[in-house]
């Protein structure tokens, strides 16, 4: 199906069909017959006033309902009756005002002419024109008449409006991103002897609180009441405490002493974006991030078996006090939740800080 | 009207004139001519959301604290009673359940900003499967897609104001994407939050970036797009009498002030019924922020999905390939980077740049003012279609938890089956598409030729029976057979008649390659010529 059956044709033909024109106007209802636009005139009255009537039932139910209480069900009727009027304010103007146009003013479609976007020649070079000038008037150019080119106020101008805008940048800049101690990252409230405690009441919790099989969301002893930065401590320390039978756990090498007869404790935080790794599946050990899936397996020490992250959630060294509470025996050993660039370094101010 | 009042009306006109010459504004614009078609609403949608969004937006800051401090609630809703929440929320709470209209104006805002972001996006999609960025649009496009993206700034911004656990981890998830970013990331997430996550600056920095930086940037965006759209003089569906060089329609002053008019109080309606009627994000229900807690089955707002399904989607290591890589020493997390950033970025820059990618495969330099039927731009519209599938796919698997539940799927089968739809689906989404519109052509053809059937069964003398057709009127016909019948472009010689080579041939191979994608398969209208051979025919 290609154009070449043209070659047969005779040369009588047009090489294409000619635009018909604008299609015959159809008359509407009510540009015929005088009583179906008498109709129409009132339909849309009657729009308008339904407009009206909804205007005034919104004002009453602001004032009408809020007598009958202050309390949550006697609010929320308030505002839905207020929501109805108003709908009814709006829809009755906009129904009306689109039935006006569609069934009693001229719909007789007309024609305006396009001009080409592109400005005459003329117009065109006077514009150049004028801009040579301007050039040449402030010498930026040179001139043909001897005004002499002055290519080092150019130059200067550039450089000093290139780097004007960091003399409000540096400050709001440096100002917005507080101490800049990225180095906060790598560390958390737990320490040496910190008790886990449940979250988000607080009691502490004892080895033997806990049965095989449970899980319980834990945060480090005296965070609920830490009067500065509870939720920057609470987003980077919250872990999960579960107990398995000791057969079904495998131990990682290197961490023989950090979990204690089959209990272990994760940090919570996932490691592909940081959501709250909350979902513990208890017949596979698997735990899920509801936010994007990242599944973890904790009999195998948190690995990832499916999901968006790549690395196991970091393990918090756990030991048995001797009252019988968990405690921690130290803070993580890596930064806990997602990846950054500088993950694996350690310029640390904070540590010394800490330890001072 | 009275005498008076056109006494009062003349006089008032004439101040006016006097001191701003008005007059000659008012000559130009009353009776501007626009063409008629439902599909021209699309974007009236998307402006009257966001005047609704502006009214109810001025209601709520009246009540809205954005401060982080840590309150205790003593309000009217008596679950939350003794929790700890922040000066935001507990004022979000005190807007829902103790302002009389409070909660009306709170959704109505909420639901016109998912209406606005729809509306943005279904009328970019009809702007482009009609050919309407193709010169002089070009840059009334780009202003479009930068409106599409201060939409979703604006959304994302005002989400994340009542410091609701949803939210909340939502910022969580923007703050583990920005510290993916390699070298900067960790700075960067520094100076969004003034410090650490969650920090207690973040609220009102978002406040003030949702309720002045953005929406002014997209009302000034807003003006000039309109002020293109009035130097264009809008597009035209092809018919009798519509041509490039004209527009034919219905005076702004009366005909398009009562129906555009009308319909910013029917949008506002509607949205006033969502609001009145269906509840939108009950934050109540969802609690303060607290980054421990989090409910499976949680979404956020439709137009955040596709993020958040590409995020899903990326595995962590495949098949024993990890996709975080470590680097002489630094991490480089290649399964954040690729869904949150180098996916939207590669996306977003292929929207904002089609339409030159269009002009280099077309060549064609003429002002386009009368729209293509989306089936006679079978390439374009197979794009467009491949990509809404790549979208569609990636806001399936944001959700693919429900998705999963409803259908009784294995959570995991269905990201796998989505890890390999990505790629698959959108190029046979693509080529399916490509083909319905020829298929849809060759119909047209068909109809232009033998007409439509009448069902009327005529015996010939030799006994032979045969369906009598009728062929279509002019303008049925000249619907079908006005389109630009567009041929690859020729690719000239690289070295020119003197035998040097031609400057920038690589680049014209490749526009020529492109046009040949393009343009190769097509389906040419009827000429004459060919109506009258079928005449012949019967």
């Amino acid at each position: 199906m290609s154009n070449n059956d043209q070659d047969q044709t005779e040369n009588t033909t047009p090489e294409s069909f000619e635009d018909p024109g604008q299609p015959y106007h159809r008359p509407r209802l009510a540009d015929k017959d005088p009583k179906a636009a008498k109709r129409a005139e009132r339909q849309v009255a009657v729009l308008f006033g339904i407009s009206v009537i909804g205007t005034i039932m919104a004002i009453w139910a602001y004032f009408g309902l809020r007598d009958m209480g202050d309390d949550v069900a006697s609010i929320q009727q308030t505002n839905t009756m207020i929501g109805l009027g108003v709908v009814l304010s709006m829809l009755g103007i906009g129904f009306g005002a689109i039935h006006w146009a569609k069934t009693l003013m001229r719909d007789h479609e007309m024609v305006e002419e396009r001009h080409p976007l592109r400005s005459s020649d003329e117009n065109r070079a006077e514009a150049i024109q004028k801009l040579k000038d301007g050039v040449e008037d402030s010498g930026i150019g040179a001139g043909p008449d001897g005004v002499p080119r002055r290519g080092l106020l150019k130059g200067s101008l550039i450089t000093a409006l290139a780097i004007a805008p960091l003399a409000l940048l540096v400050p709001q800049i440096g100002n917005m991103g507080g101490d800049w101690n990225i180095s906060k990252f790598r560390h958390t409230m737990w320490k040496q002897g910190t008790r886990l405690a449940r979250d988000p009441d607080g009691s502490l919790i004892k080895a033997s609180d806990v049965t095989i099989g449970s899980a319980f969301h834990v945060i480090p002893d005296g965070l609920a009441t830490l009067e500065h930065d509870r939720l920057e401590e609470k987003s980077k320390a919250v872990v999960l405490l579960i107990r398995m039978d000791p057969r079904d756990l495998k131990i990682q090498p290197g961490r023989e002493d950090w979990s204690f007869d089959g209990i272990v404790a994760y940090s919570k935080i996932c490691t592909h974006v940081g959501c709250p790794v909350a979902l513990d599946e208890q017949q596979t050990h698997h735990l899920l991030c509801p936010c994007h899936q990242s599944t973890f397996d904790v009999a195998d020490g948190a690995k990832v078996v499916f999901g968006p992250a790549k690395r196991p959630l970091p393990q918090l060294p756990i030991a048995i006090d001797d009252e019988g509470y968990i405690i921690a025996q130290r803070d993580f050993e890596e930064p806990v939740g997602p990846s950054y660039w500088d993950r694996l370094k350690s310029g640390d101010t904070t540590s010394e800080e800490v330890a001072a | 009207m009275g005498t008076q009042t056109t006494a009062a009306a003349a006089g008032t006109a004439n101040y006016l004139d006097d001191r701003t010459s008005i007059g000659g504004f008012v000559k130009f614009f009353a009776r501007k001519l626009f063409p008629d078609h439902w599909s021209f609403m699309l974007g009236e949608i998307a402006l009257y959301s966001f005047i609704v969004l502006l009214l109810s937006g001025v209601f709520l800051t009246a009540f809205f604290v954005p401060d982080m401090t840590e309150v205790h609630y003593e309000g009217a809703f008596p679950t939350m009673h003794g929790v700890e929440m922040s000066e935001a929320f507990a004022s979000t709470l005190r807007i829902s359940f103790e302002v009389p209209g409070g909660l009306l104006m709170r959704q109505i805002h909420h639901w016109a900003a998912l209406l606005f972001t729809a509306s943005i996006l279904i009328h970019m999609a009809r702007v482009f499967f009609t050919g309407a960025f193709r010169k002089p649009r070009e840059i009334n496009w780009l202003i479009g897609f930068t409106l599409m993206i201060l939409s979703l700034a604006a959304g994302f911004t005002g989400y994340s104001l009542p410091d609701d656990v949803l939210s909340g981890n939502g910022l969580r998830i923007i703050d583990g994407i920005v510290k993916s970013i390699p070298i900067i990331g960790s700075y960067t997430s520094y100076w969004l939050f003034g410090g650490e996550f969650p920090g207690t600056v973040l609220i009102p920095r978002l406040f003030t970036a949702h309720i002045l930086l953005v929406p002014a940037l997209i009302l000034g965006m807003i003006a000039l797009h309109l002020f293109l759209v009035f130097l264009h003089k809008h597009t035209q569906y092809p018919g009798g009498g519509r041509t490039h060089k004209n527009v034919v329609g219905l005076p702004l002053f009366p005909v398009y002030t009562a129906k555009a008019g009308g319909f910013f109080f029917v949008v506002f309606g509607v949205i006033a019924l969502l609001g009145a009627l269906f509840t939108i994000n009950p934050v109540w229900n969802y609690g303060p922020y607290d980054p421990s807690p989090v409910s499976a089955g949680t979404q956020p707002d439709w137009y955040i999905l596709f993020v958040d399904g590409a995020l899903r989607m990326m595995p962590g290591s495949l098949f024993g390939l990890p996709f975080e890589w470590e680097l002489g020493g630094y991490t480089l997390s290649m399964n954040l980077l690729i869904p949150g950033l180098i996916m939207p970025a590669l996306l977003f820059g292929f929207m904002a740049l089609y339409p030159w990618i269009e002009a280099w495969a077309t060549g064609d330099r003429g002002e386009k003012h009368v729209l293509d039927r989306p089936r006679n731009a079978p390439v374009r519209t197979g794009i467009g279609v491949g990509v809404i599938t790549f979208y569609v796919i990636l806001v399936l698997e944001g959700s693919n938890d429900i998705v999963a539940n409803l259908f009784h799927l294995s959570l995991n089968n269905l990201t796998v089956f989505f890890r390999f739809a990505i790629f698959l689906l959108p190029v046979v989404a693509f080529w399916v598409t490509k083909r319905i519109c020829m298929g849809l052509q060759r119909k047209d053809r068909e109809l232009v030729l033998h007409g439509n059937e009448t069902g009327r069964i005529v015996r010939h003398e030799d006994g032979e029976y045969i369906e009598v057709h009728e062929l279509l009127d002019e303008e049925a016909r000249w619907v079908r057979v006005s389109y630009d019948d567009i041929s690859p472009r020729e690719f000239e010689p690289v070295v020119n008649d003197r035998g040097v080579e031609r400057k920038g041939h690589r680049f014209e191979k490749a526009k020529a390659r492109l046009s040949r994608f393009y343009y190769e398969d097509r389906i040419s209208p009827v000429t004459p010529a060919e109506l009258e051979e079928a005449k012949h025919d019967h």
